[in-house]
C-alpha cells in the first residue's frame, strides 16, 4: 500500500520541469544583450537620429542614377570576367586538391599539407587575401581573380574532401578487384558518387564569386567594387543605388545559371 | 554464328547536347574574359617576387603590438559577430516562418519573405557595412547592422528549408488538439527544428567571426580599423600581428562550434 | 601419356603455401594456410564466422596484404607482384562480394562493364571507349543471368538477388581464370541463395574454371561444392569431398552441437 501511494506521489511531480542550466544560458544570454546595446553606445536619441539619417539616405537614393551606365557595365563586365576566370581555374584546382585532401584513399604524407594547404585558404576572409595581392600583385583585375581562386580552394576542396570520405568504399573495393588502374578506379568507383555533390560545390562558388568579385574592388582588386566604393566617397547615393541593382540583378542571374547546370549535370 | 552488335551509349543525345552545351559556353566565357580581362603582363610574372618581398616585410610579427590596440579590437570583433548574429534571428525567424511552405500556405507571403532573404544575400557586409557606416557614422553599431542584415538571408534561408523538412505529424496532432497557432509553432515545430536552428546559428557565428575582422576596413569596428590603420602607415608588422590574431581567434571559434555541436547536436 | 598422367603433370590453377595473416601482432587470422587447386568447378569454404574465410579470399587478390606465404597463380607469386603486374594478376581474378558492391549510381551495364577496366587505359576508361565486343560480351551475360531488359536501369533500383547476379556478370566479364565468391548468398533469401549458386556453377563448369566460395550454409555447400573446405580458428581443419564430411567433423569446424540437427 505505501508503495502504491509514494509512486502515485512520485508521478504528481511536474514532468515539465525546468531545466536550470538552460535557464541560466538564456538569463546570461539576455545580459549580456543589454550589457552591449549600452556598451555601444546605442542611447534611444542616437538611433532616431540615425534614422532620419536613414530616410535622408533613401531619398537620395531613389530615384537610381543609370546616367553613367558605360561606367557601371565596364565595371560590371570586369567583375564578371575575374568572377569566370577564378572559377575555372579554381573549380578545377579543387578537384586534384580536393583528391589529395581524401584521407580515404591517400596516405598521409599526401593528405596533411594538402589539407593544411587548403585550411589556409579558407582562414583569411576574402578582402584580406585581396588586400594582400593587391600590395604585392598591384591593383586591378588580376589581384581579384588570385584572391577568387584562393577562395574557391578554400571552399570547394575542403566539402569535396569530405564528400570523398563519406564514400562507400564496398565500390571502391570492388573495382579494386577488377585490376582497374589508379585512374580508372577513381572514375568508376569515387567519381560517380561525388560528382554531382561536386557540381553543387562548384556552382555554389560560382556564385559566391559573382557575389565577392563585386567586393573585393572595395580594396581596388578590380570589378564593380571600386566604382561603387568612390561612389560612396563621392556621395553620388543615387549612382550607389544604380550599382547595387545591377549587382543584385547579376547575382540572381548567376543564381539561375546554375540551377540550369546543376539540372543538366545531375 | 549470329553476331549481334549492341548499341550502347552513356547519355542520350539531348543529355549530350546540353553537357557539350554547358562546356561550350564555360570555355567561350572563359576566352572572352581572358582576352577582355585588363591584367598587365608584367605585374603577372612579376607576381612571386613581389609576394616574396612583401612577406619579407611582414616578418618578424610585432608582437608588442598586441596588448595596446590588437586585444582590444579582437574583443570588439568578437561583440560584433555575437551581437550581429543575435541581431539577425529577430529579422530571420519570422522571414523563414514566411518562407516555409508548411507553416503560412500562402504564395504571396513566400515571394516578399523571398525577396527579402535573396536581397539581403545579394548584398556584401561590406557593402552592408558602408551603407550603415553612412547612417550611423563609423563604429561598431554600423558593423553590428552590417551583420544582421547580411546573416539574414542565410539564416533564414537555411531555417526555412529545415521548417520544411519536419514531420507534419506531430504538427497535425497538436493543431487536432484546439491549441492556439503559437502553441503548435512551440510545441510542434519548435523541437524538430531545433538541431538545424543551433546548427545553423552556429555554422553562421563561425562565418561571421570571419566577416566582423574586415568590416573595419569600412570604419564599421574592430580589427579591421587596426588593419587599415596599420597599412596606411606601411606598418606591415603590425598587420602581421593582426593577421596572426583573427587567424587564432578563427581556430578557436571553430574549435568551439565544433565542440558545442558534439555536445549539443 | 594418358589424359590423366597429362593431367597430373599441368601445373596447379593457384597453390596457396604457408599463408599467415595478422592484423594485429601476436594475433594471427590466418595461419600458415596450405591450398591447392588443381581443378575447375565449386570449391566451398566453410568455416564459423570470424575465422578468416573473408581474408583468406581477399589475400588471393590482395585487397589485403598478406602478412607471409606464396600465392602462385599464373606462374608467379601474387605475394610479390606489384604495380603493372598486381593488376594483370587481379584482372584474371574474379570476386563476388557478400554485399554485391556494385557502383550504385550506375547502370546495370555500365556495372557489367566495369569488369572490363583491368584490361583498358585508363583515358579510354575516362572516354568510355569500351570496345564493340567488350559491349556484345556484356549484353550476352546479362542475357545469361536473366537480366537483359534491366540493363538501362540504375544499379540501386534492383533486388538483392538482381544486384547478385550482376555482380556475377562483372566477375565473369574479366574472363578469369579464377573465381572468388565472398559469401555470395548470405544476403539472399533461400530461393535466391539456390539460384546464385547454380549461375556460380553454371559459369564455372562453362568456363571450366575453379570458383572458391566463402558459405556458411552446410548443406547448401553440400550440394554444389566438389570439394569442400573446413577451416576453423585460421586453420584448415577439412579439405576433401562434401560426402565424407561426418558432425564429427563439423563439430570440429563450428563447435558446439545445439545447431546440429
Amino acid at each position: 500500500m505505501a508503495s502504491v501511494e509514494s509512486s502515485s506521489a512520485k508521478f504528481r511531480q511536474n514532468p515539465f520541469q525546468r531545466n536550470w542550466l538552460v535557464t541560466g544560458a538564456w538569463l546570461v544570454l539576455a545580459g549580456y544583450l543589454v550589457f552591449s546595446f549600452n556598451a555601444m553606445g546605442l542611447s534611444w536619441e542616437r538611433f532616431v537620429h540615425g534614422l532620419g539619417i536613414a530616410d535622408e539616405l533613401m531619398a537620395r537614393m531613389f530615384p537610381p542614377n543609370f546616367s553613367r551606365w558605360e561606367l557601371l557595365l565596364s565595371g560590371l563586365a570586369e567583375s564578371m570576367e575575374i568572377a569566370i576566370i577564378a572559377s575555372v581555374v579554381g573549380i578545377f584546382l579543387s578537384l586534384f586538391f580536393g583528391l589529395f585532401a581524401a584521407r580515404n584513399l591517400m596516405p598521409n604524407w599526401v593528405t596533411v599539407p594538402t589539407r593544411g594547404f587548403i585550411a589556409l585558404c579558407r582562414t583569411f576572409h576574402p578582402v584580406i587575401i585581396a588586400i594582400l595581392f593587391v600590395k604585392s600583385v598591384g591593383f586591378g583585375a588580376l589581384a581579384g581573380i588570385l584572391t577568387l581562386i584562393v577562395a574557391s580552394i578554400g571552399f570547394i576542396a575542403k566539402l569535396f574532401a569530405e564528400a570523398i570520405e563519406e564514400i562507400s568504399l564496398k565500390q571502391v573495393e570492388a573495382i579494386r578487384a577488377t585490376g582497374a588502374g589508379f585512374m580508372s578506379l577513381i572514375l568508376f568507383s569515387v567519381m560517380p558518387q561525388v560528382f554531382s555533390r561536386f557540381i553543387g560545390f562548384a556552382t555554389y562558388q560560382l556564385d559566391s564569386n559573382l557575389r565577392n568579385s563585386t567586393m573585393v574592388g572595395i580594396v581596388g582588386a578590380g570589378g564593380l567594387g571600386g566604382t561603387l566604393f568612390s561612389a560612396f566617397q563621392r556621395f553620388d547615393y543615387d549612382f550607389v543605388a544604380a550599382i547595387l541593382i545591377s549587382i543584385i540583378a547579376l547575382i540572381m542571374l548567376g543564381e539561375v545559371l546554375s540551377n540550369v547546370v546543376r539540372k543538366i549535370f545531375n | 554464328m549470329n553476331t549481334v552488335n549492341y548499341h550502347w551509349q552513356r547519355f542520350t543525345l539531348a543529355e549530350r547536347l546540353s553537357r557539350y552545351g554547358v562546356y561550350l559556353v564555360l570555355v567561350m566565357a572563359l576566352v572572352m574574359s581572358i582576352q577582355t580581362v585588363e591584367v598587365i603582363p608584367e605585374f603577372f610574372f612579376d607576381a612571386p617576387e613581389q609576394m616574396a618581398d612583401l612577406f619579407t616585410r611582414m616578418w618578424p610579427i610585432d608582437f608588442a603590438y598586441y596588448p595596446i590596440t590588437v586585444h582590444g579590437a579582437m574583443i570588439e570583433t568578437l561583440n560584433i559577430a555575437t551581437l550581429g548574429t543575435l541581431l539577425t534571428l529577430i529579422f530571420a525567424l519570422p522571414l523563414a516562418l514566411m518562407n516555409a511552405n508548411n507553416v503560412v500556405a500562402s504564395a504571396w507571403s513566400q515571394w516578399i519573405a523571398r525577396f527579402f532573404l535573396v536581397s539581403s544575400r545579394s548584398v556584401n557586409s561590406l557593402v552592408w557595412a558602408l551603407i550603415f557606416v553612412a547612417i550611423f557614422g563609423p563604429g561598431i553599431l554600423a558593423g553590428v547592422l552590417a551583420i544582421a542584415f547580411r546573416s539574414v538571408g542565410f539564416v533564414g534561408k537555411l531555417l526555412g528549408e529545415a521548417i520544411e523538412n519536419i514531420n507534419m505529424g506531430p504538427v497535425e496532432a497538436i493543431r487536432a488538439t484546439g491549441a492556439p497557432w503559437l502553441s503548435v509553432l512551440l510545441k510542434g515545430y519548435w523541437p524538430q527544428v531545433m538541431p538545424a536552428f543551433f546548427s545553423i546559428i552556429l555554422f553562421r557565428w563561425d562565418i561571421n567571426v570571419r566577416e566582423s575582422a574586415v568590416l573595419g576596413l569600412v570604419g564599421a569596428g574592430g580589427i579591421g580599423v587596426v588593419i587599415n590603420d596599420a597599412m596606411n602607415l606601411f606598418e606591415w608588422q603590425r598587420v602581421s600581428m593582426a593577421l596572426l590574431a583573427i587567424f587564432v581567434v578563427v581556430i578557436l571559434a571553430e574549435i568551439v562550434v565544433v565542440n558545442i555541436r558534439k555536445r549539443l547536436i | 601419356m594418358t589424359s590423366a598422367q597429362a593431367h597430373l603433370e599441368t601445373s596447379p590453377l593457384l597453390e596457396i603455401k604457408g599463408l599467415d595473416k595478422e592484423y594485429t601482432p601476436g594475433k594471427p587470422i590466418l595461419k600458415s594456410i596450405d591450398i591447392t587447386i588443381v581443378e575447375s568447378g565449386i570449391v566451398a569454404i566453410i568455416g564459423p564466422s570470424g575465422t578468416g574465410k573473408s581474408t583468406l579470399l581477399r589475400c588471393i587478390n590482395r585487397l589485403i596484404e598478406p602478412t607471409a606465404g606464396q600465392i602462385i597463380f599464373d606462374n608467379s607469386d601474387l605475394c610479390k607482384a606489384k604495380g603493372q603486374q598486381l593488376r594483370k594478376l587481379r584482372r584474371q581474378v574474379g570476386m563476388v562480394f557478400q554485399e554485391y558492391n556494385l557502383v550504385e549510381r550506375l547502370t546495370v551495364i555500365e556495372n557489367v562493364l566495369t569488369g572490363r577496366l583491368g584490361y583498358m587505359s585508363s583515358l579510354d576508361a575516362w572516354r568510355r571507349r569500351f570496345s564493340q565486343q567488350d559491349i556484345n560480351t556484356a549484353f550476352e551475360l546479362l542475357d545469361a543471368v536473366g537480366l537483359a531488359e534491366h540493363a538501362k536501369e540504375r544499379a540501386d533500383s534492383l533486388s538483392g538477388g538482381q544486384r547478385q547476379r550482376v555482380g556475377i556478370a562483372r566477375a565473369v566479364m574479366q574472363n578469369p581464370q579464377i573465381l572468388l565468391a565472398d559469401e555470395p548468398t548470405s544476403s539472399l533469401d533461400p530461393k535466391t541463395a539456390v539460384e546464385i549458386m547454380e549461375l556460380l556453377e553454371r559459369f564455372s563448369k562453362q568456363k571450366n574454371i575453379p570458383a572458391l566460395v566463402n558459405i556458411h550454409d552446410v548443406t547448401l555447400a553440400s550440394r554444389f561444392a566438389k570439394r569442400i573446405i573446413g577451416m576453423s580458428d585460421g586453420k584448415v581443419v577439412y579439405d576433401g569431398s562434401p560426402d565424407a564430411i561426418t558432425d564429427d567433423h563439423l563439430k570440429k569446424i563450428y563447435g558446439g552441437e545445439s545447431w546440429l540437427v
